[in-house]
């Protein structure tokens, strides 16, 4: 490891180093199917905050989609109604939101098409949109989203993530971005504490403080939201805009010195 | 050594195109297996994590792929999500090919092709497989993450596998020992020196904790069980 | 240079080894990693005081190094300092603006203000730009009451009735941000306190093991170590224990100790000529 050789000119000057090929200076030729990929995303979103009641899955994520630290577009709903037993929310890249829900849509008007009375179940949409992802990190040309697909199959609840990567898993309680880290916590040991799933309500209560919590500490998120929630006895919904309740008070006592 | 050269003759550059997109993640997790003469007990910590968070608790990393073999994985969850699915699609076809099911011995050496076949663009897995071989004892095959295979009697893997190879070598290998019993290792043994290595590995790895999934593989099938462990 | 006169060591930071350590940085040799807290530590002021909490996990990379280390520290009778970061200089610039402190209180006959310590941090922090990593949460009651500042490594500081520091800041504060309110009771503050230190454990794979507390009131502090051990260490199942004679003998030699002779080496006169 330690050379003191490592410093060597090279073996002649503006020749080729032994063992590469001789590029001669001037006009370079290049693989002309050579593209760039996007290697990072532009027009983002915040945090998901998604969880599974005893009769269903509840998904919220705020309206807001940030280019960079500027809060850009402040109306985009990302929380999706993909047939009437799965939600999908998603977080990240909005443009790549956006081709994920326009081929998701397709695939739902093309199964409409079959007419065979066979919809699309949420465990399938995972597991496919999990497959979506990998492959496009297998190109080095990913879609930089975190979905969360929720919805309810064969009498249970359901809820799922694929990352840009495709990594996937199940959880009760799921939460990406700023989310992860600030509202997660909070939601499991809610979760934790009581024996039994929570309720419909319980589980509103929750998403609510978390929403709260993370505007004060995100600064990308926003106070305007949107709540999707899929119910075993009330079907699919998505409420909103909503608005995050804020209490600004002890803005007043923090005095420095 | 490039890097000098190429600031003084950028022109000779032979550096590829640096990606800021990396397709890999470090999910964490351990696998341990230890072999016994008409069993092998497995074990996998459930913790799915990245960076400084856990994603889930509760994720098995351990995958059936016949009655008498078991895959663990640990390292890079999407990679492991891939692999075991071609895998059991593979077991599939060789079932409805040949008309029975594939052998230990077999998965193994398929399973280092599949590797291989990734060779320069590998699945960032530290496979652990084991099961029972054609005259019914316990084998273990440990896995590099492009198809080095190595037959072993036990075998720790992972993020924890540093930790727990050692004491493994010793209680199992019975290594460095004066005093070496000739008898074989007892299923009941195993399990518990199974466990309380996963206990170890949680005092001191950030990434193994919570629980662990436990499969016992033995004539008369997969028993499963569960251990819970500390959960900071 | 004299034989008579030893050098005394300059004061402050020993910096020879920055080239030479650069350069060999250069071909490949890393520097040794330093332990870090990885760490939840929080502080938040209560009605009559302030209440300090911190986990008990140091790390390197991705291993536990400490299991019970010691995070909040002293500074003076009224004061406690939490840090996270680099644990080397969150302990050292603690027990060195601690020393100082104390020379302050003698020479002013009074007791140390809380501002007074949070300045001295600062300004030391920003001396070194950086370089020392200490993320600090000084809490103190002084004649002005209760007060909590949050000092960062690179000497900036806030001055906050709640706060959290460290890779589980962000799991604690969701606790603050929710509970935290004015003129809570002790009793309450320390339960909130316990509760944002186990989410910053169970959460946040930097942090764990035990919770330990410090409730500073006026004229009195409470120092809890190992307030709640958060998590129980798994019982072994099989023993461990090795057989006599397990290691082995490679030679055996006997030392009569009756044989061995004892010199005694005068000690030489110094030299004054």
């Amino acid at each position: 490891m330690f050379d003191p050789m490592a410093n060597a000119p090279p073996l002649w000057s503006n020749g080729p180093t032994p063992g590469s090929f001789y590029n001669f200076p001037g006009p370079q030729t290049k693989p002309n199917d050579h593209f760039t990929h996007s290697q990072s995303p532009v027009t983002t979103a915040t945090s998901i905050v998604a969880l599974a009641y005893d009769k269903g899955i509840m998904i919220a994520g705020d309206l807001l989609a940030s280019y960079g630290s500027l809060a850009r577009y402040r109306n985009c709903p990302r929380i999706m109604e993909v047939n009437d037993n799965i939600l999908l929310g998603a977080g990240g890249d909005y443009a790549d939101f956006q081709y994920v829900k326009s081929f998701i849509e397709q695939k739902i008007i093309d199964e409409e098409c079959l007419d065979d009375g066979i919809k699309l179940k949420p465990k399938s949409l995972y597991c496919w949109l999990t497959r979506v992802m990998y492959q496009r990190r297998n190109k080095f040309d990913p879609l930089w989203n975190n979905l969360v697909i929720g919805g309810i199959q064969d009498g249970t609840p359901f809820l799922g993530t694929v990352d840009k990567l495709g990594t996937a898993y199940t959880d009760r309680a799921i939460c990406t971005g700023y989310g992860a880290h600030i509202a997660l916590p909070m939601i499991r040991d809610a979760i934790e504490k009581k024996a039994q799933p929570l309720t419909q309500a319980e589980a509103r209560a929750l998403i609510e403080k978390s929403l709260e919590v993370l505007f004060y500490r995100d600064a990308r998120s926003y106070p305007k939201y949107q709540l999707g929630i899929i119910d075993q006895d009330e079907g699919v919904k998505i409420e909103g805009p909503l608005s995050v309740s804020q209490n600004w008070n002890i803005a007043t006592i923090i005095k420095s010195v | 050594m490039f890097a000098t050269e190429n600031a003084y003759y950028p022109d000779y550059s032979t550096k590829p195109i640096q990606h800021s997109f990396s397709p890999y993640a470090d999910n964490g997790g351990s696998v341990v297996a230890i072999a016994g003469d008409d069993f092998v007990v497995v074990g996998a910590d459930t913790r799915l994590s990245a960076g400084f968070s856990i994603y889930t608790r509760e994720q098995n990393k351990l995958f059936p792929l016949s009655n008498t073999t078991v895959l663990g994985c640990s390292g890079c969850w999407c990679d492991t999500l891939t692999l075991t699915r071609i895998l059991k699609s593979r077991m599939q076809m060789y079932h409805q090919e040949h008309n029975k099911v594939m052998s230990t011995t077999a998965c193994a050496q398929m399973l280092s092709t599949m590797l291989y076949y990734k060779r320069f663009f590998p699945y960032y897995i530290s496979n652990i497989l084991v099961g029972l071989d054609n005259e019914g004892k316990g084998c273990i095959y440990s896995y590099d993450p492009i198809g080095h295979c190595e037959k072993t009697t036990y075998r720790a893997g992972g993020s924890a596998g540093a930790l727990l190879q050692p004491l493994l070598d010793n209680q199992i290998g019975q290594k460095n020992l004066t005093k070496v019993s000739a008898e074989s290792i007892t299923q009941e043994k195993a399990l518990a020196i199974l466990k309380d290595v996963f206990i170890s590995a949680a005092e001191r790895d950030i990434y193994t904790g919570d629980n662990v999934m436990i499969n016992i593989i033995t004539k008369d099938g997969i028993k499963e069980d569960n251990f819970e462990l500390r959960k900071d | 240079m004299s034989v008579l006169c030893p050098e005394i060591p300059t004061p402050g930071f020993s910096f020879e080894n920055c080239k030479r350590n650069a350069v060999l940085e250069t071909k490949g040799f890393a520097l040794p990693k330093a332990v870090k807290t990885g760490t939840t530590i929080v502080g938040i002021t209560y009605k009559d005081g302030v209440i300090l909490g911190a986990d008990t996990r140091a790390t390197e990379d991705t291993t536990v190094a400490d299991k019970n280390s010691e995070k909040i520290h002293y500074l003076a009778p009224n004061m406690y300092c939490c840090g996270a970061g680099t644990a080397a200089d969150t302990e050292m610039t603690t027990q060195m603006i601690s020393s100082q402190l104390e020379l302050h209180k003698l020479y002013t006959n009074r007791v140390a203000r809380v501002c007074t310590a949070n300045q001295l941090l600062k300004q030391y922090l920003f001396r070194y730009q950086g370089y020392v990593g200490a993320a600090l949460i000084l809490g103190g009651v002084d004649v002005e009451g209760p007060h909590l500042y949050m000092i960062y490594p690179h000497g900036s500081s806030d001055k906050l009735p709640y706060g959290t520091m460290g890779s589980g800041s962000l799991a604690a504060i969701a606790v603050f941000e929710s509970r935290w309110r004015p003129d809570l009771e002790e009793q309450e503050g320390v339960q909130l306190v316990r509760d944002a230190i186990a989410a910053g454990i169970f959460n946040d794979l930097g942090s764990g093991s035990n919770i330990d507390l410090c409730v500073i009131r006026k004229g009195s502090v409470d120092y809890k170590r190992t307030f709640d051990e958060a998590n129980k260490k798994g019982v072994k199942q099989a023993s461990y224990r090795y057989p006599r004679g397990a290691t082995s003998v490679l030679s055996t030699r006997v030392v009569d100790i009756e044989e061995v002779a004892v010199q005694r080496i005068e000690p030489e006169r110094m030299e004054i000529a």
